[in-house]
């Protein structure tokens, strides 16, 4: 046996790295699915940016909450979102995760603290005040975490929440994941200030900023500030710097890139390949067990794909249903 | 000269023209230009549908990207229209209105009323309307009722490319706030446009089809279901006059009162949630200006009281169809209660 040097054990380390293979593979299937046209309305993908959902969502249980953005497949899988029920979801079916009526932008499970991806920019931030606060009144610990993009970063709603989060001291960490465009535009343009660093510390927060697309850099770094928000030392800023490794959304031919980005990317930035290499280096893990899990991650996402499929679609009933609890 | 274009590129061609016309004329928006900043392509997007695609070539600077900060943009469109420019500026899609409604309803729709008439805010605010685009919930609303309850706000949403260019051009040459609601399902809906400039006066219907059994009133995508069930009714002997509003505030209730003195019956289509919309809006103007000339009770055809749903089987059953439009027609024509009694 070769020692480990790393703060997890060797479970937590295969358990990281099929999180991550699993968004992959999902998304990878999204991506071809849909240019066969099999996928009705707008799709986002997370593929190239796993290590942040996973690296954030391993220090967290069912009691913490999380509140999503449009690009929410990733935060799903990671916070434990049945991967069948987001797969029937998005293919608009009666057995997906919001029933056919949410779709890829919307999917939520409460019952995992997954509070919904979100199709309104900065709308999550908000709601996890919400969260957190019901939280500290409940007084278990629990922690809210809200993801936001480097575009959406300059809503009024995220800024105005972390400024709420301060004054009410409240346990939430501000995930922005920075993967430098917000559609086609540059987050060097758009974002005023050089460093989120700076952001935070204006509102009194302290802030931190990792490779994001180091797995290990990024579960440290959350580690210790949710650790301080579950121990009542309030909110802070987490800025994972990311890769995307497709379009805005499917459908993006993505010309404001430079030609070569994303292949460099994914040659050099894949998040995915460095753990593997990393965890295979130091001999911990064999490169068997890793394909092992690749493997059964190929399986899942084909049987959530054929389930999916042959899903009933909702039926007229279903149009008038879960409006009001009462009315 | 005419031609067939799209609502996409007669939407194109009146920005265009106004802004060769008029140097106050600006655009602003989300990614209306694309690639600001970013190492590739100038001008990459144009819009998210490319609607606004090739302006940056022929007006640069007087395109602004913005960041995604819609509660600070649209206001300083406003700000900027009420200190003598005419910006135009484009919410991606209209649902995003909630996060810059303040800036709309408090401030630019009050300003002239409020400051004693001394004020002027020549401002259009452009975004994408409606359902069918397996969009879901928070991007496929009809939200046009939000924006005629509110005094000060004009409110337009033309239903094809000519209507699109003449009312975008009087909407830029008018000095109120102007909301302009584009169907995303009509974009690709091509139409005879003039390549010159012309506007389209506010206020005034547009009357597709006569018919002398009933009035069906619509505007936006509706109309064109509206005008199916009229084609299919037409079949039956039942002649429909098919009104289409073209602007919601003002709205023309002349042409309405008219048609309905003549025709006697009157079926509303509205895509907004049914509560409060611009259906049952005209039908109470109709019930109180109009009673006596009806023979039926008026008829509505709006989706049900939800909001729009994303799985396609149920987001087809929730935009009304022109299935719908003929039964409600039908319902219309069918003798009254009363009647059947006393036969
Ligand atoms: C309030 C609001 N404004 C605009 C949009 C349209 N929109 C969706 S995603 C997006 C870009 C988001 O960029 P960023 O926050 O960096 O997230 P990323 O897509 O890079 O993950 C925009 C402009 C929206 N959904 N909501
Ligand atoms: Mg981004």
């Amino acid at each position: 046996m070769t020692d480990n040097p790393y703060p997890l054990d060797k479970a937590d380390l295969l358990q990281a790295y099929r999180t991550m293979r699993t968004i992959r593979e999902f998304e990878e299937r999204l991506h071809i699915d849909f240019a066969k046209g099999d996928i009705p309305g707008f799709v986002h993908l997370y593929a190239g940016e796993e290590a942040c959902a996973t690296g954030i969502m391993m220090h967290l249980n069912d009691n913490d909450r999380i509140a999503s953005t449009h690009r929410g497949h990733g935060h799903c899988i990671a916070k434990g979102v049945d991967v069948h029920e987001m797969m029937a979801e998005i293919y608009g079916r009666s057995t997906g995760a919001c029933r056919g009526k949410g779709g890829s932008m919307h999917i939520a499970d409460l019952s995992k603290g997954m509070m919904g991806a979100n199709g309104i920019l900065g709308a999550g931030a908000p709601l996890i005040c919400g969260a957190a606060l019901a939280a500290k009144f409940r007084g278990d610990g629990g922690v809210g975490i809200t993801f936001v993009g480097d575009g959406a970063s300059n809503q009024g709603t995220f800024l105005e929440s972390m400024n709420l989060a301060a004054v009410w001291n409240l346990p939430v960490v501000f995930v922005v994941e920075n993967n430098g465009y917000a559609e086609s535009t540059a987050m060097e343009w758009a974002v005023s200030c050089d460093s989120y660093i700076d952001r935070a510390t204006g509102f009194g927060l302290p802030g931190v900023t990792v490779d994001g697309t180091d797995f290990f850099a990024v579960h440290e770094a959350a580690g210790e500030i949710i650790r301080r928000a579950r121990e009542g030392g309030g909110p802070a800023l987490l800025e994972c710097n990311m890769v995307r490794f497709y379009g805005h959304f499917e459908g993006d031919a993505q010309t404001y890139r430079a030609k070569g980005e994303v292949e460099s990317l994914r040659a050099n930035r894949d998040c995915i390949k460095l753990l593997a290499q990393r965890l295979t280096e130091t001999g911990i893990v064999a490169p068997a067990e890793l394909e092992t899990i690749d493997r059964e991650v190929n399986a899942l996402i084909e049987d959530a794909v054929r389930c999916a499929k042959a899903a009933p679609l909702p039926v007229a009933a279903d149009l008038l249903k879960d409006v009001y609890v009462a009315y | 000269m005419s031609r067939k274009i799209s609502m996409k590129t007669a939407i194109n061609e009146a920005l265009d023209l106004e802004m060769r016309r008029d140097p106050t004329v600006i655009l602003m928006g989300e990614d209306i230009v694309g690639g600001t900043g970013a190492p590739g392509e100038d001008d990459a997007w144009g819009g998210v549908l490319g609607v606004t695609k090739g302006l940056f070539a022929k007006h640069g600077d007087r395109l602004l990207d913005t960041p995604l900060s819609e509660s600070a943009y649209i206001g300083a469109a406003i700000g900027a229209a009420a200190c003598g420019m005419r910006p135009v500026a484009e919410l991606m899609f209209m649902d995003f209105m909630g996060v810059c409604f303040d800036q709309i309803f408090n401030q630019a729709a009050k300003f002239r009323y409020m400051f004693g008439g001394k004020a002027e805010t020549p401002v259009v605010i452009r975004g994408m309307v409606g359902a069918g685009f397996r969009a879901a919930a928070q991007h496929s609303q009809m939200l046009t009722p939000l924006f005629t309850h509110i005094p000060g706000l004009k409110v337009v949403c033309p239903s094809n490319a000519y209507d699109a260019k003449g009312l975008l051009i009087q909407s830029i040459r008018d000095n109120d706030p102007v909301i302009f609601c584009e169907h995303k399902n009509l974009y690709g809906h091509e139409t005879e446009v003039p390549a010159e400039s012309y506007a389209i006066p506010f206020g005034e219907a547009n009357v597709l089809r006569d018919g002398d059994h009933v009035t069906i009133v619509s505007y936006g995508l509706t109309v064109h279901r509206a005008m199916e069930a009229a084609d299919a009714l037409a079949r039956d002997k039942v002649e429909a006059e098919v009104i289409d509003l073209r602007t919601l505030s003002p709205i023309d209730w002349d042409t309405i009162i008219d048609s309905v003195e003549r025709t006697g019956r009157l079926v509303v289509v509205d895509e907004a949630h049914p509560r409060c919309n611009l259906a049952t809006d005209i039908s109470a103007f109709v019930a109180q200006n109009a009673f006596g000339a009806l023979k039926a009770g008026i008829q509505m055809v709006t989706p049900p009281h939800t909001p729009v749903p994303f799985s396609p089987s149920l987001e087809d059953l929730y935009i009304p169809s022109a299935e719908a439009v003929a039964a409600a027609v039908r319902r219309t024509m069918a003798p009254s209660p009363r009647s059947t009694l006393a036969a």
